[in-house]
């Protein structure tokens, strides 16, 4: 932290902005200075006014009232598309990429290279994508559809598009949310060499440790305001958990949990179960006890529990599910076996945006809802309510769309969904993605109540707090199960295992 | 700086790895496929005509066929523009009528008819087109600025259009048309119909603008996903105003050159050719839902759809018949598309 960097003006300052919708505040009277070349992450819990402000900043909405300079200089006219491209470029929380197109007409649309008399240039778009890829070390053919791409590598396209702009300054909001271990290490690792070449970034994340991985400057929303901005050294894990939410704390210890009764019936049996991405896996889970399946992106621990709830067809193998064999692939007997789950991508498969929270979290239950087929508003709404109230849903009522709420009230829409048919099995996938930490607290401890009635779980996912409260975790690596580990191991050889580093069971 | 990074950046000073050479061919092939998914189709269609009728594989037959499709073609290839671009525009089938009626109803003579003569026949084509423009333009307030619903809006405007052909024509057919309305559905160019020539221009046009030109790709863009179309700077509404009014002015363009092959403007024209249109433009391959397809996979839709009449017409199939079959038809395209493309059609 030199001194003549600090004189140098900001790269991007904001004073005094506010901004409301309707009657809700968004933000009031915030301000962000990031200087050049800092990592600067902004936390806060959801509703902090994040977003609205990364929206300020990209030039997406304009404040209220307040002021915004990039190096020194006003910001763009609103219009000015391009003006802001050039000051500023965001990896958004929501994809942007373009699924019916290629990767590399997504990377460079609406720039693509002309050639003569005007027409577009294909090979030359093509092998400028191949090329703006390489340099990322991002290896996805650019001929591939976007859509067809993995959570992973399209944001990994979105982050090497957003770097192609040139800015030299780079929001990213929530980039690691649905990254496993190895692709946050490969994204980190060029954000340390764009920090090398003076690039300043502004990290959005819930992972309190990405922070202190990370970035070298935190700021801290809570409740539509700037509560505090410091070197993230000066700034230890529990007084930063304090800024945010305003009392002292982290994410509790996991709480000593009933021993399984190991003679009962397992609720769910899998044996010699092969599908996509993984081969000859058996497991049991018995009544009460919560299981973790573990691994790295690609270990097939997605697939295999998106194998049991019935998204996918396995090839071979059985899935019984309290005595009695459950069809393969094949939702609607999943859930009828007593089956409930929460999908990987909430956006894509955990709720229909547009509809009220109350049809969403009863779609799984709708047929209990009524006579005759007819569903009852009242009864839905009377679900709806004891569910907002026991997953602590911040909303102004049932009837509001999903799509108004946070990250992580969707989120806990999907968990209530998941719990509404009051399951023999739960699987969770990845169920605290993008979600801050005291919803993620909260969800976990759900998972723990629904466990304490006697609920099988099942938690496929690469995050260690999801994890933690887990009986005992198995570890996938390339499709196989390569170690066993009870509760209590260390954060070291959980990762070691799922990196494949120790194979043995 | 730590050792991943390291790593990665010795990684990236190594040469390109040879691409592999398994996987990358098969996609191209893939990809060119999609597009010619219809020609088998078509290869077959036309082997079949020429077992159930020597005439069929004739010179002139063939030019009949492309003749008779080349006004409805325009409404594909108009309608393929607006569905690649996410909406759908169910009025150009009153424009394809409205168009030329209008022209027709100015510049006919007094006296029989329903003409009012008032302007001279030079005017017609410019007239049929300004219609167009105009039945475009009025879409594109209604959808693009305030915001309306395409598809309700463009029924309510094929209604409204098709009225407005009855009430200036009286329920009658206007003959007696100016010349230069009949020139481009009579005149022969180089042994071949103009109309056919203007068809198949139109159509590269429509490939070279959609495959090669940043306003083509735009319209993928905005059908796929409108939001991320405007976050990499493309003016949507602009485009999709323009898009509109293309496509109307093609539908008036096609209603003309039917009009010129008749040498008349039936109060009923274009009546009921949407359907057809968006069976073509579906079995081409272009997706209801925007984004997906391509002009000249239109073009096979439309090209199947006229060669499988010609044939049934030279089987001396009852003509009582053809509609049914036609439905018949286009439901067996729909599903053999389905099965060569391998993908759910939306």
């Amino acid at each position: 932290m030199s001194d003549n960097r600090d004189a140098a003006p900001p790269v991007v300052e904001a004073t005094k902005i506010s901004k409301r919708f309707g009657s809700t505040v968004a933000l009031r009277d915030a301000g962000l200075v990031v200087r050049p070349g800092q990592t600067h992450a902004l936390v806060g819990r959801n509703g902090a006014g994040k977003s609205t402000l990364v929206s300020i900043l990209t030039g997406l909405q304009q404040p209220d009232a307040g002021r915004l300079r990039f190096g020194g200089r006003p910001a763009p006219r609103i219009n000015d598309r391009d003006g802001w491209r050039r000051e500023v470029a965001c990896v958004y929380q929501k994809s942007t990429i373009i699924g019916s197109l290629s990767v590399a007409e997504n990377l460079f649309l609406n720039r693509q290279d002309r050639g003569r008399a005007g027409l577009l240039d294909w090979p030359g778009v093509r092998r400028r994508a191949r090329e703006l890829l390489a340099t990322y070390g991002v290896d996805v053919d650019v001929r591939t559809l976007a859509g067809d791409l993995s959570v992973e590598r399209r944001q990994f396209v979105e982050i090497a598009r957003a770097l192609s702009f040139g800015a030299r300054f780079i929001i990213l909001d929530e980039p690691t949310a649905q990254l496993d271990a190895a692709a946050i290490a490969r994204l980190f690792s060029k954000i340390r060499e764009l920090q090398a070449q003076r690039v300043t970034f502004l990290f959005i994340s819930h992972h309190l440790q990405e922070v202190y991985d990370i970035c070298d400057t935190v700021t801290v929303f809570r409740d539509a305001r700037w509560i505090v901005t410091a070197p993230v050294a000066e700034l230890p894990r529990a007084d930063l958990v304090a800024a945010m939410t305003g009392d002292a704390g982290g994410l509790t210890a996991a709480r000593e949990r009933p021993a399984v009764d190991a003679a009962a019936t397992p609720t769910l049996q899998v044996r010699d179960l092969i599908g996509d991405n993984f081969a000859e896996l058996s497991l049991d889970i018995r009544p009460g006890e919560i299981v973790g399946v573990a691994g790295a992106g690609g270990s097939g621990r997605t697939e295999l529990a998106e194998t049991i709830v019935g998204l996918r067809r396995p090839a071979s193998g059985t899935t019984t599910v309290g005595g009695a064999p459950v069809k393969p692939g094949d939702v609607g007997a999943g859930l009828a076996a007593g089956i409930g789950f929460v999908p990987q991508d909430r956006h894509r498969q955990g709720f229909v945006a547009d509809m009220s929270i109350a049809d969403n979290a009863t779609m799984t239950i709708a047929g209990r809802l009524g006579r005759a087929g007819l569903i009852s508003r009242r009864r839905t709404g009377a679900e709806a309510r004891a569910m907002i109230e026991s997953l602590a849903i911040k909303t102004t009522g049932p009837e509001l769309a999903v799509r108004a709420l946070s990250g992580g009230n969707q989120q806990k829409v999907v968990m209530a969904r998941a719990l509404a048919s009051h399951p023999r099995l739960l699987v969770l996938i990845n169920p605290t993605a993008g979600v801050d930490v005291r919803s993620k607290e909260f969800l976990l401890s759900k998972v723990d109540e629904a466990a304490d009635r006697g609920t099988a779980v099942l938690v496929a996912s690469d995050e260690l707090d999801d994890l933690r409260p887990c009986d005992r975790v198995l570890v996938l690596f390339q499709g196989r199960l390569v170690a066993e580990l009870p509760r209590g191991w260390h954060d070291h050889e959980l990762v070691a295992a799922m990196e494949g580093l120790n194979r043995h069971v | 700086m730590s050792d991943t990074a390291t790593a990665q950046a010795s990684q990236r000073d190594a040469p390109d790895p040879p691409p592999r050479s398994g996987r990358r061919p098969a996609r191209i092939r893939f990809a060119r496929l999609r597009d010619l998914v219809l020609v088998p189709a078509i290869v077959g269609i036309a082997v079949i005509g020429q077992l159930v009728s020597p005439v069929f594989l004739n010179r002139d037959n063939l030019i009949n066929i492309l003749q008779t499709m080349s006004e409805i073609a325009l409404l594909v290839l108009a309608q393929t523009l607006v569905l690649v671009a996410g909406r759908m525009d169910l009025s150009l089938e009153s424009t394809f009528g409205l168009a030329p009626g209008i022209a027709a109803w100015l510049t006919v003579a007094a006296g029989a008819g329903h003409g009012l003569g008032v302007l001279s026949g030079v005017w017609s084509v410019p007239i049929t087109l300004l219609v167009g423009v105009l039945v475009g333009a009025a879409n594109a307030v209604l959808i693009v600025r305030f915001g309306l619903n395409g598809f309700i809006v463009t029924l309510g405007m094929l209604i409204v259009l098709r009225g407005l052909l009855t009430g200036i024509s009286g329920g009658q057919t206007f003959f007696g048309l100016p010349s230069s309305m009949m020139y481009l559905g009579t005149a022969v160019w180089l042994g071949l119909p103009a109309s056919v020539w203007l068809c198949l221009a139109l159509f590269a046009v429509g490939i070279v603008v959609l495959g090669y030109t940043r306003f083509g790709r735009a319209l993928y863009a905005i059908g796929g996903n409108a939001d991320a179309a405007r976050a990499a700077g493309i003016r949507v509404e602009r485009v999709l105003t323009i898009v509109l009014i293309v496509a109307s002015v093609l539908a008036a363009l096609g209603g003309l050159l039917l009009s010129g092959r008749l040498a008349s403007v039936a109060a009923a024209q274009g009546n009921g050719y949407i359907f057809t249109v968006f069976a073509a433009a579906v079995i081409g391959g272009v997706s209801l839902n925007g984004g997906k397809g391509t002009v000249f996979g239109a073009f096979t839709g439309i090209l199947l759809l006229y060669l499988i009449q010609n044939v049934l017409t030279l089987a001396s199939v009852p003509a009582q018949w053809i509609g049914a079959l036609n439905g018949a038809i286009i439901l067996i395209a729909l599903v053999l598309s389905r099965i060569t493309s391998g993908k759910a059609q939306d």
